[in-house]
Order: C-alpha cells, then sequence, then structure tokens
C-alpha cells in the first residue's frame, strides 16, 4: 500500500507506518508509556526526514495516552492540581524547545543533539529500571522482598521557596518543583518527539516523592497536554507535521494500546519492566552505534 | 501522436524546401505534468524526438545525442560530519547557491567521449561540471570536496544520474531514453534538454518544459500546513484525541 506524504515528500509503505504504530501503541499499552521513543528512531531509520518523524510522532503519543488518561482520571487516579501546574511548565516547555529546535537547525547540530539525548536519556533510565527489576526478581525468587523505598522528596526540591499543599499526591512542597519537571519534559517532547513518560515516572516518583497511586495517571495527563501543545508549537514553527503520516502511525497505536492494555493485566508487572528496560537498552546502543560508527553519508543537504 | 507525426513533417518539408545548415532536433516528453499525489511511488519519463541532418534525411549516426533534465535550483547548506571526541557530528559546511533539486543525463556514449571539458562545463554536461555556486572564499581543494559530497549525497537519493549510454538511436533518426523520477523529487519547473553533437562541437539543441506539482488533496494539505499552521495544528490534536477516544470506546463494547 503506497501512500505519498504531502508534508515529508516522499512515497512510504502504508502498512509498515501502520504497523510501527501499532508496536508503539502495544507497549504503551502494556507499559503506560507513550511510545514516542520508539516511533521517531524507527521512522528516522525507515528514512523519513527526522524533523517530520519528531513533529508527527507527537501527535501519536496524543492519541495513546487519550484512554489511559480516562481509564485513570475514573478511579481517581490524577491529582489535577500537581497535573495542571505540569502542563505549565509542559507549555512553557515546548515554547523553550521551539526556541532551541530552530537554534540547533540553524547551528546544524540538531541531529546530534536528538542523538545524544536519546543514547543519554535512555540509557541512563535503562539501565535503572533494568537494575530494579532484576533486583526485585531475585528479591521473589529469594523470598525476602526489597525493603521500601522510603517515600520522600529530594532534598533540592525540599529548599525550594512557596510551598502548596497537592493533597492527592500527599505533598507539601514548592509548585517551582513540578513546574520546572514538567518544563523539562516539554522540551524533550519538542526536541526529540517522546511524551516523556519514561523519564516523568521515575521522576514523580524519587524527585518529587508522589503517592504511587496517582503517579501514572498524572504523568498521562501532563504527557496528553504537553505533547497537544507541542504539536501546535511545531504546527506553527517547523510546518513539519505530516498529517497523513500522524494519522497512520495513529491508526495502528490507538488499536495497539488497546490490545497492550488488555495484555497488561495478566502479565507479570516485574518481567514487563524488564522487558521494557531491555528495549530501552536496545534503542539507546543503536542510537550510541549510530554516532560512534562511521555514516553511510558524511554529507548533509538542508535548504538555505 | 498523429499531431506529432504531422508537425514532424512539417518540419520535414520546411528543411527539403530551405535547406538550412544545422539539423532539425524535435524533441518531446512523454509527460509535461508530473503529479505529487496519492499513488505516485516516482515515475519514468521518455525523453524522446528525431534529429534529422539539414537536408532532412535520416543520418542519427553523424550525431550523438545528449539529453539532460534538469530541476530547479535553490540555495543549500552542505554539511559534512566529522569525528569528533569519537562521535560523527556535523564539523564543516558551505552553500551552494544554485543546486539543483534534480538532474539527469543521458547520452549515447560517456561524455568524455563526446566532447572536450570545455565543452561539457559550459553546457553542463555531466555532474562533475554542475555550476553549484559556492558561496564565501573556501580554497578549491575543499569546495571540490564538498561538490563531490553533493553529488554522492544525491546521487545514492537518487536524485542525481547519470546514465551514459541511456540514449538510444533507432533506425539513425529516433532517439529515446528513460529516465527515472524518484517519490522524493521536489516539485517546480523542470527543464528537458537535447543536444545534439558533432565532432565534440553542439551542433543543434532544443528544450521543453516539465512541470512537478502537487494536485488535489496533497496539494490542500501541504498548502493548509504552511499558510494556516494554528488551524492545521489544532485538526492534528483533533485527530489525535478523537481517534485515541474512539479507540478506547470501540474497544470497551469488545
Amino acid at each position: 500500500m503506497d501512500v505519498y506524504l504531502p508534508i515529508a515528500n516522499l512515497s512510504v509503505n502504508g502498512l509498515i507506518i501502520i504497523g510501527l504504530g501499532a508496536i508503539t501503541g502495544v507497549l504503551s499499552g502494556i507499559f503506560g508509556v507513550g511510545g514516542g521513543f520508539l516511533t521517531t528512531p524507527l521512522m528516522i531509520f525507515y528514512g523519513i526526514p527526522p524533523t517530520v518523524a519528531a513533529a508527527s510522532a507527537a501527535s501519536q503519543v496524543t492519541g495513546a495516552s487519550v484512554s489511559g488518561v480516562f481509564a485513570h482520571s475514573r478511579r481517581g487516579g490524577v491529582d489535577y492540581q500537581i497535573g495542571s501546574v505540569m502542563v505549565a511548565g509542559g507549555i512553557l516547555g515546548t515554547g523553550i524547545g521551539a526556541v532551541l529546535f530552530n537554534l540547533l537547525e540553524k547551528l546544524g547540530q540538531i541531529d546530534t543533539v536528538i542523538n545524544i539525548l536519546y543514547v543519554l536519556l535512555l540509557g541512563s533510565i535503562g539501565s535503572l529500571m533494568a537494575k530494579e527489576s532484576i533486583q526485585s526478581i531475585r528479591a521473589e525468587r529469594s523470598g525476602v522482598p526489597v525493603a521500601a523505598r522510603k517515600r520522600r522528596h529530594h532534598p533540592m526540591v525540599a529548599s525550594l521557596p512557596m510551598r502548596w499543599r497537592f493533597y492527592r499526591s500527599g505533598l507539601y512542597i514548592s509548585p517551582l518543583a513540578p513546574l520546572i519537571l514538567g518544563m523539562c519534559t516539554g522540551i524533550l517532547t519538542m526536541l526529540m518527539g517522546i511524551g516523556g513518560g519514561f523519564i516523568l515516572v521515575p521522576a514523580m516518583l524519587y524527585i518529587l516523592g508522589m503517592s504511587a497511586n496517582v503517579v501514572v495517571g498524572t504523568s498521562l495527563w501532563q504527557i496528553l497536554f504537553t505533547t497537544m501543545a507541542t504539536t501546535m508549537m511545531h504546527a506553527l514553527t517547523t510546518h513539519a507535521i505530516d498529517i497523513v503520516l500522524a494519522t497512520m502511525l495513529l491508526l495502528g497505536s490507538v488499536t495497539g494500546a488497546q490490545i497492550g492494555a488488555m495484555f497488561s493485566q495478566k502479565a507479570n508487572p516485574v518481567k514487563l519492566r524488564l522487558l521494557l528496560a531491555t528495549i530501552v537498552l536496545l534503542v539507546a546502543a543503536r542510537m550510541a552505534l549510530g554516532l560512534g560508527y562511521r555514516p553511510d553519508e558524511i554529507f548533509t543537504m538542508a535548504p538555505l | 501522436m498523429s499531431r506529432r507525426l504531422a508537425s514532424l513533417l512539417a518540419l520535414f518539408a520546411l528543411v527539403t524546401l530551405t535547406g538550412a545548415r544545422d539539423p532539425i532536433l524535435v524533441p518531446e516528453v512523454s509527460q509535461h505534468e508530473v503529479n505529487l499525489q496519492q499513488g505516485f511511488t516516482g515515475t519514468e519519463l521518455l525523453l524522446f524526438g528525431a534529429v534529422l541532418t539539414p537536408e532532412g534525411s535520416r543520418a542519427a549516426q553523424d550525431y550523438d545525442i545528449v539529453v539532460v533534465l534538469k530541476g530547479p535550483t535553490r540555495s543549500i547548506v552542505l554539511r559534512e560530519k566529522q569525528q569528533i571526541a569519537g562521535i560523527w557530528i556535523n564539523a564543516a559546511s558551505t552553500e551552494f547557491r544554485s543546486a539543483p533539486a534534480y538532474y539527469a543525463i543521458a547520452s549515447t556514449k560517456p561524455i568524455s567521449e563526446i566532447v572536450d571539458d570545455k565543452t561539457a562545463a559550459i553546457y553542463e554536461l555531466g555532474l562533475k561540471w554542475l555550476q553549484l555556486s559556492p558561496i564565501g572564499a573556501i580554497n578549491p581543494e575543499e569546495q571540490a570536496r564538498f561538490s563531490a559530497g553533493l553529488v554522492d549525497l544525491n546521487r545514492s537519493n537518487g536524485l542525481y544520474r547519470e546514465e551514459e549510454g541511456g540514449v538510444k538511436v533507432s533506425e539513425q533518426v529516433l532517439y529515446q531514453a528513460r529516465i527515472d523520477l524518484p517519490s522524493s523529487v521536489l516539485t517546480g519547473t523542470y527543464t528537458a534538454e537535447t543536444f545534439a553533437i558533432s565532432k565534440g562541437r553542439v551542433v543543434a539543441s532544443a528544450s521543453s518544459k516539465v512541470e512537478v506539482r502537487k494536485q488535489g488533496v496533497e496539494l490542500a494539505i501541504a498548502r493548509f500546513s504552511d499558510d494556516y499552521g494554528f488551524a492545521y495544528g489544532l485538526l492534528a490534536v483533533i485527530v489525535s484525541v478523537g481517534m485515541g477516544w474512539l479507540a478506547g470506546r470501540l474497544f470497551a463494547l469488545v
């Protein structure tokens, strides 16, 4: 099925794109992450221009997180108060991201920066996740439970001025902390086309110290609105969203997300985490290889 | 086809009556419009025509035929990756003011056997002779490296092509060349030029135009995205939220 992409200016096999969306959709359904970290690099490997890939992936993450937000809000798993602070930060972040994007593109370093960010982020988060899940698998086998981590926020958070009460998260902290966190993921969303769920969730748990039952729902809430803001930002600045590409990705990913969600209820969560960690590390390794090996084409061209 | 035949015959008559000295080229392109739309996966253009001696008889064996299809030129920046601290990053760059978006040349024989370097440079016959107009004072060696890099990059993308022996001449009068346009071609006005060359000298040339453009929905989408960014973004958001929501509702029924 050949589909001509009017913004990317090339023709692709539609089934491959839908399949790609479906794979990331299944992952997002299983793990509760947006899957953007997988879509963007895979699209770039397939030959879609990096800017178009990053811009179009954000809308796919929006689609994949919608049903998750509904599900979590129904059972009270979203802290709207802290979530809205994070969304405000996220929107701010997309603005900063757009400026950075423009600047890096002018300097010709956008691809390298995106690649390095991928390697660093995916590498560190992936190893953390892998370490944790291996520990819990060992603990399960030996029967000695891992000592539960004491829930508290990072000392740096405590030193920020002005404190608000966030009741559902059980926090009394400065709103600047979630604002900055939201801002950072907003920048990443704009630059990398990822939702940032796999960074947000650990950050909300271990840096903000939010109570675990609202973490996933609130992160999805933040991702939903930040990716929407990113889509708008790309539409206004880079003009690189290919709606035909995005629709095909969405078609695969929203279906995949539902299938993944069904599957995740049956599977062992610890093993799932290890699997996700492996996938994340594989993507990071592939990106690292891409940086270190001599590329096939050492020249790249951009219109002036 | 019959109209082409008629014009050919008319030329024939003209030539026999006036007895002009230069050979007559009657070029034609299979398609004067290429529409980029759904289902477009690239296309093959047929550049063909007739070459006649001044007396109007067939004698193409005396002429070498070169056809060039050239896309619109534009300013580009070309960046070169170098390995710095173990990773490959863009380290050097140069700008070209007139890099063609597409360039394909086909000839009856290798260009070097048809014309000398000077003539090839004048008529831009061959990728080696593209006039790219680099900007800024960089030394010739570096300039040559960048130009070669640009050509290599576009050759591997299928946007620059050189097909020696790609022109077939039949019955010593009709020539034809097939030239592939990949799906990633840019829009604009392309020129198809035909040269008849004899003893290293270009004795006749003729050109015609090919319009490459987006059409229908594809054109509408591209314009919408460029001119109405805000509305386009809203549409993308509505589509993504709507599809996510719909999938949730549908699967809830299952």
